[in-house]
């Protein structure tokens, strides 16, 4: 029998957590597809969120390590420059990276950290029960703004791909979406190109995708998939907001 | 070895790390410890190290998380504001198991205080600091030599019971210059072998985490109630202080750090004046030196301890000695350095009322 797909080899093979419909683990595949493809599973060190995700260091197959809420880009700058020979990704969600560890996020692009981070932005904090996010939509309903978001209130949606564009230390930051088959292969093209500017030694690379909570939101995994097309599409467009594929990272290592 | 130095103690206790084998160091400015990054910046990259200026404390302490989770030895250090901020860091290092090793060169506080040295974070520091059950091994330097004689001592502890370590150092240590020698030779780390936790490449093993959670019922509690089998063991082993003419003393003196320095000057004014004083002077303060103390309550008339805060090492010596003897306190918090003159008058006060109530407590 001809064999078409398998699990990837950086994937353990254990029962994730995550809800029906939830972009967490199609992302987790598309990390893992991309390790396997680069043969670097067996140097890779990954930082696992506080989130939804905590438990992705019990799911990727090679070392792991979970840190407190938001400051994944420290700890993974800290790895790098004690194991400049590794690869070292942040996994984290939209609070995690934009809210409590937005500082940490910054300063590891404006240093041009040889970093990578896998940033899944769902719009909402899914773990603590659906608050509001940094990323949160203008009206979009969430219970800390039952109401929906107001900006007069609760200031206005944060672009971190725009924002990290600006840094000089950022090398590469695509946009993209997991909302149809077609944009879960364009996801896993951006993850690998991520990965191989590390492996290259070019600098900071950063990857959003825009994601899924369909718990959160109460609605189905499929409406859910309609709210990204409708609603998050005009407000993060998909795309590469930076690319500079000469470069090479301003840090390193002993 | 063998060759004497003289250094400011903020540079020899950077100096110490990296003949200690630090190899990576994170921090983030604040007086009156800058001179420990600052050093940093140039000498570890002659050593084949890495440093990074962080943008925050807070990002300092999980560069630091991230370190030592690969098994190298790495430091950051700051003072009082700035360890406030990464006691998070920390307390996910304890609860990770993960070897680190910091510095706090105190100031007067609390809030932005002053910049000058204290010791109002001894509570921070020996009672956790941040959230959760976990202990820091912490040793108290009285002197420039010990300032860069410590990180090694705490490297060897912090990895033999995967525990954080820190070095309470306050200003005035930190600035003050004096000839020391480092009584160790150094230490190479290609010389040292990588732990079996540490991460990095998982070729022909399996994978390995770094991290302090268990959700599953009754796991976390036994993950802490091991943790504390550890910390029972450092209690029984790991103590250190320093005992100078405590045997026919009438009344000892108790203080750490710089303001066990300023004892000593009363001690040498008393003994010349002919007065039974003795100068006890804990150099870990977590573990306490508590049944050495103990064993002193019987014998002496009273204690005098002399802090520059507004008490707090006082707690652990009247739990330690189980109020057998009085325990008289001269307390100069927020940036104050006490004299030997203002001490020696307290120790003739506290010999006045031999073995009655407390006397002096400022
Ligand atoms: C210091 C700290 N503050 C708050 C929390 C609680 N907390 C856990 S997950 C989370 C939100 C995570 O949201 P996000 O990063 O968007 O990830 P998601 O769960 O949506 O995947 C928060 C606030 C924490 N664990 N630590
Ligand atoms: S709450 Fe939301 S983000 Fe979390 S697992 Fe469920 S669907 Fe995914």
């Amino acid at each position: 029998m001809l064999q078409v797909n398998k699990r990837p080899e950086s994937l353990l093979d254990v029962k994730m957590h995550y809800c029906p419909g939830c972009g967490h683990g199609i992302v987790h595949r598309l990390v893992a597809e991309a390790m396997d493809e680069l043969g670097i599973r067996e140097r890779t060190v990954g930082v696992a969120p506080v989130g939804c995700a905590v438990f992705a260091d019990h799911y990727f197959n090679c070392d792991m390590i979970q840190g407190p809420h938001g400051r994944g880009p420290a700890i993974a700058t800290g790895i790098k420059r004690s194991k400049p020979g590794c690869i070292v990704f942040s996994y984290q969600g939209d609070g995690d990276l934009a809210s409590i560890g937005m500082c940490e996020t910054v300063h590891s692009a404006g240093r041009g950290e040889n970093i990578t981070i896998i940033f899944i932005n769902n719009a909402i904090y899914g773990m603590t029960g659906g608050q509001m996010a940094p990323t949160t939509l203008i009206g979009q309903k969430a219970t800390t703004c039952p109401m929906g978001r107001d900006p007069q209130v609760n200031g206005y949606p944060i672009r971190v791909c725009e924002l990290l564009a600006t840094l000089d230390g950022s090398r590469y930051l695509e946009r993209t979406s997991i909302h149809t088959a077609a944009h879960v292969i364009k996801a896993k093209k951006a993850i690998k190109k991520a990965f191989q500017y590390q492996v290259e030694g070019k600098g900071f690379s950063m990857v959003e995708v825009l994601s899924t909570c369909p718990t959160n939101m109460g609605i189905s995994p499929l409406d859910a998939c309609k709210f990204v097309q409708e609603k998050m599409l005009p407000m993060y467009p998909l795309g590469v907001y930076k690319d500079v594929p000469g470069g090479k990272a301003n840090v390193s290592g002993n | 070895m063998g060759e004497k130095l003289l250094m400011k103690g903020n540079d020899a206790m950077a100096e110490g790390a990296v003949r200690a084998g630090c190899r990576f160091f994170a921090g983030y400015p604040i007086t009156p410890q800058n001179e420990v990054p600052e050093y940093m910046s140039w000498r570890l990259p002659q050593a084949g190290g890495s440093f990074v200026q962080a943008e925050s404390e807070v990002a300092a302490i999980n560069m630091l998380y991230g370190a030592a989770a690969t098994g190298i030895r790495c430091m950051t250090s700051s003072s009082s504001p700035g360890i406030s901020l990464k006691q998070e860091g920390i307390s996910y290092a304890a609860g990770a198991d993960l070897p680190i090793f910091f510095a706090n060169v105190v100031r007067g506080g609390p809030g932005l205080g002053n910049i000058a040295g204290a010791q109002g974070d001894y509570f921070q520091s020996v009672r956790g600091g941040g959230h959760g059950d976990y202990r820091t091994f912490v040793m108290a330097p009285d002197s420039v030599e010990e300032m860069g004689n410590f990180p090694l001592h705490c490297y060897e502890v912090a990895e033999k019971y995967r525990v954080p370590a820190m070095v309470l150092a306050d200003g005035v240590l930190g600035q003050m210059m004096e000839p020391l020698e480092f009584r160790f030779p150094q230490v190479d780390p290609k010389t040292l072998q990588s732990p079996d936790w540490a991460l990095g490449e998982c070729k022909g093993r399996k994978n390995r985490l770094v991290g302090s959670y268990d959700l599953s019922e009754g796991k976390l509690e036994v993950m802490t109630l091991n943790r504390g089998k550890r910390y029972a063991e450092i209690e029984a082993k790991e103590v250190m202080f320093e005992s100078r003419q405590c045997e026919d003393a009438q009344v000892v003196l108790i203080a750490y750090g710089i303001a066990a320095r300023a004892c000593g000057a009363a001690l040498k004014m008393a003994r010349a004046e002919g007065l039974k004083v003795g100068l006890f002077r804990p150099i870990t303060l977590w573990p306490f030196p508590k049944s050495q103390l103990r064993a002193l309550a019987d014998r002496v008339d009273s204690f005098l301890v002399v802090e520059m805060s507004m008490g707090q090492m006082v707690d652990d010596v009247r739990l330690a000695t189980e109020f057998r003897a009085p325990v008289h306190l001269h307390a100069r918090p927020s940036g104050v350095t006490p004299t030997g003159e203002e001490i020696l008058k307290r120790i003739k006060d506290a010999l006045k009322a031999g073995k009655g109530e407390r006397v002096c407590c400022k």
